[in-house]
């Protein structure tokens, strides 16, 4: 089947009930996407299909042809998106094994809602589990990015 | 194992020098410092401990100036990728700009010297390694300076060294530029440490060297880890602990795509496949009747209910003085409280895996451990190969907790025969469920209080028994740990409560039991149950004696105790007395643990029949301070991890079988309940403490006490039922 993974196209050949997830990290080699839980409880797992927060974990490769999946890749190496500078500033993140996903909720909810409020962010984030508890940090960060996001759009 | 054994893997110094010095052409500074710290790690059934001269190697200058720190410890979100290079660069006087950190090899010359093995945890990193850390940058800016001096022909005296430079009246050099000609001098014996005074990179807040990696999904973690022809494989284990393989059939998942392989290992039955989806469709296919053994009709409640009888007599006495029962006998007041608390799984977010290639030189591991001293020895003594053969490429850890130092190596003991029996490089995965229902949990916990109190006011006779399994009984540190039958961990922040000495008569005592479900330390390991019942019952002590909470602790705490310091900064930023919004109340708890003294206060309100916390004040006093911004995390991570174990988290048995699996029924904290955490740390030159850990114990006995306060409803079990 082919996929358009960050706005590339990707021939796979995989079978028709394999997770996005596993597909990104074991066929495509997109290793950011994490694997937390498996059932859509975690949100490691959280990519963008067409621009909305989705658990790649539970959502089968075939049911994607045609539709635009975007991952942590995507916002570069270099850390200059809006979210992960915001995170930089704020210090976030600590064994960061879920934040790719945190990163990808905080980025789809700035994207519907530009200024969160604190209960917007508690909405959208509770369903990423971090055990670390770098929660607190995530909420002020989600308003530091709202801010970045926003002087970036003046600028431009 | 000695370095000097002409091992490839396990390189002497000299052979690191000229080895790491050819290859990227710069400067290894290689060092060792002798510590007199015990070993917790017993001589026998473990890897040998180091031989007293090992040469160890930390730092690596390049000709372009980086400096590289090489990390001894495992990075798991605790802080030491940051905190570790700080105290390299403090005597170092290099551009922390130009800091990078890789992980070390395993090796002896990266034990531990706490414990004598390469191992993080305990909260020891920085304070097992601080001296040895400041002495590595001290050593390397030694010889920076001699090879200027060499080269300038001036006195090594004349050199002061700054931001990466060595500097001498007119001359000025960068490391860069030194390093081959401090390469080639032999290393100082002894070198000069800084004055506290003239730190400017200890104690100073300081970002996060990692941030960048984890934010771009870049950060390598052991399920990251990929290999040429490398196969996933999942292992079904028995259902009950103890149980054993009667008979398999493998038809149904040999037929799923992608599966290559199904073997039976030590553990269960393991399937390979070309990923990790297959891997699982292979093993769900699987037809497995187990003998699940004793186990099978094992349950929390009897358990519970055992417990309860055992209490009833007396165990092993880990503390006493004072005749405790005549005291508790003639008391006007008398009160009595039973306090459980749960097994609970670590529950890392990186599910456990590792990685394996058997070659005919040896094996490699990649994976996230904290124990790579006991991994080592574990792997050769499956493989029968010399402990030096096994190459341990430690990746960063999504989570630790305690989960992934295992004195049985569990997970990668698995992966090693899974690989063995396989004869093909493979990586194991752990699934939620397989962690969750896989064992090693903190243990369950009975604690049996009885108190007088007297006509002060203040306790008479204290009498606290303790029921639960010991983590220590059968591992190799159970020699060092055990005494006269009495886990050590078991009655830590009990037998050692800073009230005992208050109380004329006081006892602890222990009881033991055994059961086939494995047990281990979790995030502050005893402490995690004594925090909780010794706060909650000197809690309780102080409403008997209709005293504030602040003031009954004020009257039974030394009043220049780091514990009561840390008390009063959190009471006093608190604003602990003023009157709080309709509704909130608020309970105070203080504890110390891993050599650090923690106090909160928790604000609290119950609202439809919900536990609601919305405010903590946290006032730490760890000693002196490496980097405040890691502390303060560590307090807010600590506060999250116990506030979730507090509200939700419980592992239970039915029939044999753990009744969770997976997030949706081993809950944890999530953002929308996460309270605003405020962390102060106390001025302190005190001694060194740790600070991943003694965030986590008063956290529960604070928000319990602040229930009280709220409701008059003693919460007596975690996690909390209100009902």
């Amino acid at each position: 089947m082919k996929l358009d993974i960050n706005g590339r196209e990707h021939e796979v050949d995989v079978p028709a009930d394999m997770p996005l997830l596993w597909v990104l990290r074991d066929v495509v080699g997109l290793t950011g996407t994490k694997f937390g839980c498996g059932i859509a409880q975690c949100g490691a797992c959280t990519v963008h299909v067409d621009g909305q927060p989705t658990r790649s974990c539970v959502m089968p490769a075939s049911a994607l042809a045609g539709k635009k999946i975007t991952t942590i890749e995507s916002l570069g190496s270099d850390g200059s998106h809006p979210v992960q500078r915001a995170w930089i500033e704020h210090d976030v993140v600590q064994c960061g094994y879920c934040q790719s996903g945190q990163v990808m909720s905080a980025v789809a909810l700035l994207a519907s809602k530009p200024k969160p409020t604190d209960a917007d962010i508690d909405a959208a984030m509770a369903g990423n589990i971090c055990r670390c508890g770098t929660y607190q940090r995530i909420r002020s960060a989600v308003h530091r990015a709202a801010e970045l996001a926003g002087e970036k759009h003046h600028e431009s | 194992m000695s370095p000097d054994s002409g091992n490839p893997m396990l390189p002497s110094r000299r052979q690191f020098l000229a080895t790491s010095a050819t290859l990227a052409g710069g400067l290894v500074i290689a060092c060792f410092v002798p510590f007199g710290t015990r070993r917790l790690f017993a001589q026998e059934g473990g890897p040998p401990p180091a031989p007293p001269m090992d040469p160890n190697a930390f730092v690596h200058i390049g000709s372009d100036d980086s400096v590289t720190v090489v990390l001894k410890h495992s990075e798991m979100g605790q802080g030491v990728w940051t905190s570790i290079p700080m105290v390299v660069a403090e005597e170092l006087d290099c551009d922390w700009s130009k800091v990078r950190v890789e992980n070390a090899p395993n090796a002896q010359v990266y034990a531990n010297n706490a414990f004598g093995i390469q191992g993080t945890g305990g909260s020891t990193s920085t304070l097992e390694s601080f001296g040895q850390m400041r002495e590595a940058g001290a050593m390397a800016r030694a010889m920076l300076v001699d090879a200027a001096a060499q080269r300038w022909k001036v006195d090594p005296s004349t050199c002061r060294t700054e931001k990466g430079r060595v500097i001498s009246g007119t001359h000025s050099a960068r490391y860069g530029e030194l390093a081959d000609a401090a390469a080639k001098l032999k290393a100082p014996e002894k070198v000069a440490l800084k004055d506290p005074s003239k730190w400017t990179l200890i104690g100073k807040p300081t970002p996060r060297l990692d941030s960048l990696a984890k934010v771009t999904g870049t950060a390598g973690f052991g399920i990251d880890v990929q290999r040429p022809g490398l196969l996933v494989a999942m292992v079904a284990r028995a259902p009950v602990f103890g149980g054993t393989v009667k008979s398999f059939d493998a038809t149904k998942a040999r037929a799923v795509d992608g599966v290559v392989d199904v073997l039976q290992v030590p553990s269960g039955v393991a399937v390979l496949g070309k990923h990790t989806w297959a891997a699982k469709k292979g093993r769900d296919a699987l037809v497995i009747d187990w003998d699940n053994g004793a186990g099978a009709t094992m349950s929390t409640e009897a358990m519970r209910a055992d417990y309860r009888k055992r209490a009833g007599t007396r165990g092993l006495v880990a503390k006493t003085q004072g005749e405790v029962d005549a005291a508790l006998e003639a008391a006007e007041k008398r009160i009595e409280a039973d306090y459980e608390v749960p097994f609970l799984a670590h529950a890392p977010m990186e599910p456990l895996n590792c990685t394996v290639e058997i070659g005919k030189d040896g094996c490699e591991i990649w994976t996230g451990t904290q124990f790579q001293g006991v991994d080592q020895g574990v792997v050769a003594q499956i493989l029968g190969i010399e402990p030096g053969r096994v190459k341990i490429h430690t990746q960063f850890l999504g989570g630790g907790f305690g989960r992934r130092a295992n004195p049985v190596s569990d997970f990668v003991a698995e992966a090693v025969q899974v690989a063995k029996a396989a004869n093909k490089p493979v990586k194991l995965v752990w699934t939620r469920e397989d962690d969750v229902r896989g064992g090693y949990y903190r243990p369950m916990w009975l604690s049996r209080f009885s108190a007088a109190l007297g006509k002060d006011g203040k306790p008479s006779a204290w009498s606290h028994t303790i029921v639960g399994q010991s983590i220590i009984a059968g591992t190799p540190f159970a020699p060092v740990m055990i005494k006269d039958g009495i886990d050590a961990t078991s009655v830590e922040g009990a037998a050692d409560s800073p009230y005992l000495a208050a109380i004329p008569a006081h006892r602890v005592d222990l009881h033991t039991p055994t059961s086939p479900i494995p047990v281990l330390w979790w995030r502050s390991v005893g402490h995690s149950h004594t925090g909780f019942v010794v706060e909650s019952f000197i809690d309780e002590l102080a409403h008997a004696a209709r005293t504030d909470p602040l003031e009954f602790r004020r009257k039974l705490l030394p009043a220049d105790s780091r514990n009561l310091r840390a008390l009063e900064l959190a009471a006093r930023e608190f604003g602990w007395g003023k009157p709080l919004p309709k509704g909130h109340a608020a309970g105070l708890a203080v504890h110390e643990s891993f050599a650090s003294h923690v106090a909160q206060v928790a604000e609290v309100s119950v609202e439809d029949g919900k536990i609601r916390v919305h405010r903590v004040v946290c006032a730490v006093d760890c000693g002196p301070v490496v980097n405040p911004m890691t502390i303060e995390a560590q307090m807010q991570s600590a506060i999250a991890f116990g506030l979730g174990a507090a509200l939700h988290s419980k592992i239970t048995f039915k029939d044999g079988k753990v009744e969770q699996g997976n997030f949706n029924d081993y809950l944890v904290l999530r953002l929308d309940e996460m309270p605003k955490v405020e962390v102060h740390i106390v001025k302190s030159t005190d001694k060194m403490g740790g600070v991943g850990e003694p965030g986590l114990p008063p956290i529960a006995p604070a928000v319990a006490n602040a229930v009280f306060a709220a409701t008059g409803k003693r919460l007596r079990s975690l996690p909390f039922v209100l009902t």
